[in-house]
């Protein structure tokens, strides 16, 4: 089987995007993912749309029609691909597997989240809708509640201190400052993460991911049609993998690692024939600081408990052992749920294309981005590698 | 333990948050140090009659010792379900285990429910119509802000299982009799949400009036005196009138003071004179004789008369005393109070 | 919110929600809560129907400070992952304390409460929550 090319990228900043509807930011990102490929969108055969909860946010379901029909080009393979927050990495595995099976030639993943459409507390049963209603839900827990008990476990079990797993927050905004399409573009101090008021005792706001408003898109393609328009992708997607854990952490034996980041990464790993140790710069899903830590254990980039010390000791810049999250990760780049996947696929292919401004790894060969729905329920793990 | 029917299980439950009767003074001007109570329960936010009422029927169950399916009434006597128009008796039911081959129903005669549910158990259990039955009295009572009731209204439940007579039960059931009347002392009209009352009329022609005649005639018709019995438990409003009515009835207070909880715990409407009586069920002892008489406004009382069997001493440890429901308090302030009866509009 | 005003939905999982009924994995031995047909842990179909013990202890909690609509008026409350006595885990809601005075091991106890309500004229949904142990006796 050929590659699968990564022809093109595009993205919306990441916020409050009070004047752009849900089909605007999908069909902006769209567009400039089609542009940045240099690719007429009549190309398009596929398009499998990430998204999380617009059914109850805007009360709009079947985008993957909405958005061929605002694209102009109705008539396409086209659907809603939903696997809560990690919705945008399903999206790049369908796409990914659409390439890759020889069904189709020429694939727009798209992520799109519009949150800011609705309450806080809306948002808040929205989001909890990524565990189990009927008995999480139920009981009244938040998202964040659901983190907070990892949280709480990881500290137990590791002894780790809440000072060190919240640094993921002040890294993540230091490199945000440089990437133009991020929510929050400022340095944070360690002091004001901690003093930021608690949302679900240990977690404090800045540790949480923000919500807010956005869309990315990536165009894939055969070899073939690569050759047909004439593109020389310069990036290929090495892997893409997926897979599942129970989907409630009060079925789990153990709170402190994400079984489906192990299965999704293991899997991604030898499809793309690399280890842990290749791997030049990933993206991570830090929705809240303590899984930062825990994703830089279950990936293989850290022993299991000291994924803090990584961070600690500065060995997620650039420069260090694994570079993480350079363009400000969930927590600052901004984390609207069912496109983050695919912003993170986008951030790791910039470092890929050398794209990545002041953020920059400089001779960045693989890339690894991994995209978490729910409380771990489904990981997606996607590698890139410069096409040599 | 000749009788009509045995009690083989009791329990009670109190919520845990209080309000001393001086912070309501304080906020309405008044002075603290006459109030009719000492202080109240009020129910916590998540709670409401039928949740009090499933954790009375749980403890009286536990000492009951007997499977859930086994019994096969429920009726709940409250004034404060949380349904106009849906029992409660069936989810308490469902969610003790009692369902489906159940007779169950709810009733309501104001503060005299609890009583009038334990004796229309009685009545179908001595009948031979079913094996057990369960008789709860519960309420999360609500006085207007601002009223007399105010002071009183409180929160609580009680629970019995009955049985025919036997001698390994909490109590054997010798003799009841009920005195009613047509007497608007206290009412609330359909889609009202608080009640009214007639102010010094509740005291003479009704209060005192029926339980006189409910317990007079017990004890006429069964040649008992105030002296045969150990405890005597009245309805309890307040302290001031179930301790004047115990007077001009001749009974002492000794008799009295174990079932008088009013003064710390509030009136807790069709749980109030079954909670005294569960207090008296934690003290007592094999062979001693208990006159309960509750009130209701509308009017109506039932004097109920009791003599506790020696399986008191084995059932009584299985589930919580009274007391630990007492001593579990948290004193909340007028503002808190009122948002956990929910008076503050969102 | 046409799933959260749902009445044959609260109705199905009544007993569930009311008792705490669970299963127990012949297989692994695994007890989980709720019941299902397959383990959990080892994807046995080998499961039977039980009712889990309504005592144990808190294994973790927070105090949720941003609650979903449907619970906004609690703010702020405790849920936590119970572990009961035969080693299930439920999760639940914490009532009758106070967030600074719960801790990881604390003994609770199960209790019927309210937990949602279909709004102020629709039907209320009861279940099982935990608080700390009331003394003197109640052994089950």
């Amino acid at each position: 089987m050929g590659k699968v090319l990564l022809a093109g990228v595009g993205a919306t900043p990441i916020g409050e995007h009070w004047e752009k509807s849900l089909r605007d930011l999908m069909v902006d990102a769209s567009l400039n993912a089609l542009r940045d490929a240099g690719v007429e969108k009549k190309n398009v055969d596929a398009i499998f749309v990430g998204n999380m909860s617009s059914g109850y946010l805007q009360g709009q379901e079947h985008l993957g029609s909405l958005l061929a029909t605002w694209l102009g080009i109705p008539g396409v393979a086209a659907h809603k691909v939903e696997a809560a927050c990690a919705s945008g990495g399903a999206a790049v595995h369908d796409a990914f597997m659409a390439v890759k099976s020889g069904l189709y030639d020429c694939v727009l993943a798209v992520g799109v989240e519009k949150m800011t459409d609705a309450s806080t507390d809306q948002l808040t049963s929205a989001l909890i809708m990524a565990d189990d209603q009927e008995y999480t839900a139920f009981a009244g827990f938040s998202f964040v509640a659901l983190n907070a008990l990892v949280y709480r476990a990881y500290m137990d079990k590791y002894g780790a201190k809440q000072e060190d797993i919240a640094l993921f927050a002040v890294h993540d905004h230091e490199h945000a400052v440089h990437n133009p399409l991020a929510q929050y573009r400022r340095a944070v101090t360690l002091d004001a993460v901690l003093s930021s008021p608690l949302v679900a005792d240990p977690l404090h706001l800045l540790e949480c991911a923000p919500t807010g408003d956005g869309a990315a898109a990536l165009l894939l393609c055969s070899e073939e049609k690569a050759k047909e328009l004439g593109l020389k992708p310069e990036v290929e997607v090495a892997a893409s993998a997926l897979a599942t854990d129970v989907l409630s952490l009060h079925d789990r034996d153990d709170l402190t690692t994400l079984n489906a980041t192990l299965r999704a990464a293991e899997r991604a790993y030898k499809i793309a024939r690399v280890e842990p140790k290749n791997v030049d710069v990933a993206e991570v899903h830090d929705a809240f600081t303590v899984l930062g830590v825990i994703h830089l254990e279950d990936l293989g980039f850290a022993k299991k408990g000291e994924g803090w010390k990584l961070v600690k000791e500065g060995e997620i810049e650039a420069g260090g052992k694994i570079p993480v999250n350079m363009m400000g990760g969930l927590k600052a780049r901004g984390h609207p749920v069912g496109a983050t996947g695919v912003y993170e696929v986008y951030d790791a292919a910039l470092q890929l294309l050398g794209r990545a401004g002041k953020n920059q790894v400089e001779g960045a060969e693989v890339a690894l981005a991994q995209n978490v729905g729910g409380v771990g329920g489904t990981v997606a793990v996607t590698i890139l590698r410069r096409v040599r | 333990m000749n009788g009509i029917a045995s009690i083989i299980g009791y329990g009670a439950y109190l919520p845990r948050y209080r309000i001393k009767a001086a912070e309501i003074a304080r906020v309405y001007g008044r002075n603290p140090s006459s109030t009719p109570i000492k202080e109240k329960t009020v129910p916590g936010l998540d709670e409401d009659s039928l949740t009090h009422a499933y954790e009375a029927a749980l403890n009286a169950l536990r000492r009951a010792e007997i499977d859930p399916s086994e019994i096969e009434v429920v009726f709940v006597g409250s004034e404060s379900p949380p349904y106009a128009v849906k029992p409660s008796a069936t989810i308490i039911a469902e969610a003790l285990g009692i369902t489906p081959k159940l007779y169950a129903v709810d009733m309501e005669f104001a503060c005299r429910a609890g009583t009038t549910a334990l004796l229309s158990a009685v009545g179908l259990v001595h009948a031979g119509l079913a094996r057990y039955g369960l008789a709860i009295g519960t309420d999360t009572a609500q006085g207007r802000p601002g009223d007399a009731l105010e002071y009183t209204a409180a929160a609580g439940a009680a629970a019995f299982i009955v049985s025919k007579p036997r001698s390994d039960a909490v109590a054997t059931i010798e003799a009841a009799y009920s005195y009613v009347t047509d007497t608007p002392d206290f009412w609330r009209r359909e889609g009202q949400r608080f009640p009214r009352h007639g102010a010094r009329f509740t005291g003479e022609p009704a209060y005192f009036a029926h339980i006189i005649g409910a317990a007079k005639g017990l004890m006429e018709e069964t040649g008992l005196k105030p002296s045969d019995f150990r405890y005597v438990v009245f309805h309890q409003p307040n302290v001031k009138f179930p301790t004047r009515v115990a007077k001009r009835l001749g009974f002492t207070k000794e008799q009295l003071e174990r079932g008088l909880l009013s003064g710390i715990i509030g009136n807790t409407y069709a749980a109030a004179s079954p909670i005294g009586l569960v207090n008296v069920l934690d003290a007592a002892e094999p062979g001693d004789r208990i006159l309960i008489v509750s009130f209701g406004s509308g009017a109506g009382s039932d004097a109920i008369s009791l003599v506790v069997e020696d399986g008191i001493t084995e059932r009584r440890p299985k589930a919580p005393l009274l007391s630990s429901y007492i001593e579990r308090s948290k004193e909340i302030d007028y503002a808190l109070y009122l948002r956990f009866r929910g008076f503050i509009c969102r | 919110m046409s799933y959260m005003n749902s009445v044959p939905r609260a109705w199905r999982e009544r007993v569930t929600k009311y008792r705490l009924i669970g299963g127990r994995c012949k297989k692994c031995g695994k007890v989980f809560y709720p019941y299902r047909g397959s383990c959990p842990r080892c994807g046995s179909d080998d499961v039977e129907r039980i009712e889990l013990p309504k005592r144990g202890r808190v294994k973790y909690f927070t105090v949720v400070r941003s609650a979903p609509a449907e619970f906004k008026r609690y703010e702020p409350y405790v849920v936590a992952l119970v572990e009961l006595e035969n080693g299930a885990i439920v999760p639940a809601q914490l009532t009758d304390v106070d967030a600074d005075e719960v801790y990881e091991g604390m003994e609770v106890e199960g209790v019927l409460r309210r937990y949602r309500e279909q709004g102020e004229d629709g039907i209320i949904e009861y279940g099982v929550k935990f608080r700390p142990v009331v003394g003197g006796g109640g052994e089950q």
